[in-house]
């Protein structure tokens, strides 16, 4: 079943380049949805249907952390995958995100196949 | 640099990384030129230079400074599209490529200094402008060649004086001007 993905990140450049490679990885999209940060992603989430969720770490407002446990922390979306992609590779960092309930973690920068793995196990391919 | 980290660790940092962030995004290959250290951060007259601070036990600032054509350049093979002319989008995309080449030798320097934040990139772009950080740290400067353009990484730390020092988002004072 075709999913509404939403990628949060600062940069718009990323944005796009992640729905670029959803595409050439024939991951099933319904539709993309964009948030510059966690706070719009929230925004987002209230009024959107959303399947998974791809989210930057370091962005203003609302970093990718306190996102991934507010989604967590809701019951209505706590089952939502919510899969890291960013320059933060402390080891620090990928433990808090796994504590607080990534389903995965991509470091940037990331090829083509690497997303593709990560994402694979999670949409059913 | 005083302690922590010596010149060459922090310039193999930057070398690894920027191979990295060239061959996996931009699928381009950035050939490391000998690196000097300078006392101010030296920057071209024109061109566009993006700026991220690092913040932790230590402080500094991490900059990608490169001509407008390499900037287009860069763009066109991070987004896979055509730019003529710097917009929005390339000095995001040189913000991104910033972001992800001194976020990866941040990642390498924090076995060695703990933990480093980092700001949100600012990029500037114009002509006839200069760049300098407050004090009189030294800058690391580790410059590329690709496709017939320069392009420098350059790294400033130094031990931070704060008793609370870790503030990502708030890099050293950073000084824009024209000349």
């Amino acid at each position: 079943m075709p999913l509404d993905v939403l990628i949060v990140d600062d940069s718009a450049a990323i944005r796009k380049i992640l729905q670029r490679v959803l595409r050439q990885a024939d991951i099933p999209v319904r539709q993309f949805l964009e948030a510059g940060d966690g706070a719009e992603a929230l925004e987002l989430m209230r009024t959107q249907s959303v399947g998974l969720v791809l989210s930057d770490i370091n962005m203003p407002n609302m970093d990718g952390l306190e996102l991934l446990g507010r989604i967590k922390a809701n019951e209505a979306w706590k089952d939502i995958p919510v899969v890291m992609v960013t320059t933060e590779g402390s080891q620090a960092k990928v433990m808090e995100a796994v504590q607080l309930g990534a389903a995965g973690y991509v470091r940037k920068p990331f090829t083509a196949e690497q997303i593709k793995e990560k994402l694979s196990g999670l949409v059913g391919m | 640099m005083e302690t922590g980290v010596s010149h060459e660790e922090l310039v193999q940092a930057i070398h690894a990384a920027t191979a990295e962030v060239f061959t996996t995004m931009l699928g381009l290959e950035a050939a490391p030129q000998p690196y000097y250290v300078e006392n101010t951060a030296p920057q071209p007259s024109d061109g566009v230079v993006s700026l991220i601070g690092l913040a932790g036990r230590w402080v500094g600032t991490g900059s990608i400074s490169c001509s407008v054509a390499f900037a287009l350049k860069i763009s066109s093979h991070l987004l896979m599209a055509s730019f003529e002319a710097v917009n929005d989008e390339v000095l995001d995309a040189v913000a991104e490529v910033t972001n992800m080449i001194i976020g990866n030798v941040k990642t390498a320097l924090e076995e060695k200094l703990g933990p480093l934040g980092l700001s949100i990139p600012t990029v500037i772009y114009g002509r006839n402008f200069t760049t300098r950080t407050i004090g009189n740290n030294e800058w690391v400067v580790a410059p590329f060649h690709c496709e017939g353009e320069r392009m420098d990484v350059q790294v400033c730390l130094a031990p931070s004086r704060s008793e609370n020092p870790v503030r990502p988002g708030f890099p050293n004072p950073h000084v824009v001007g024209t000349v």
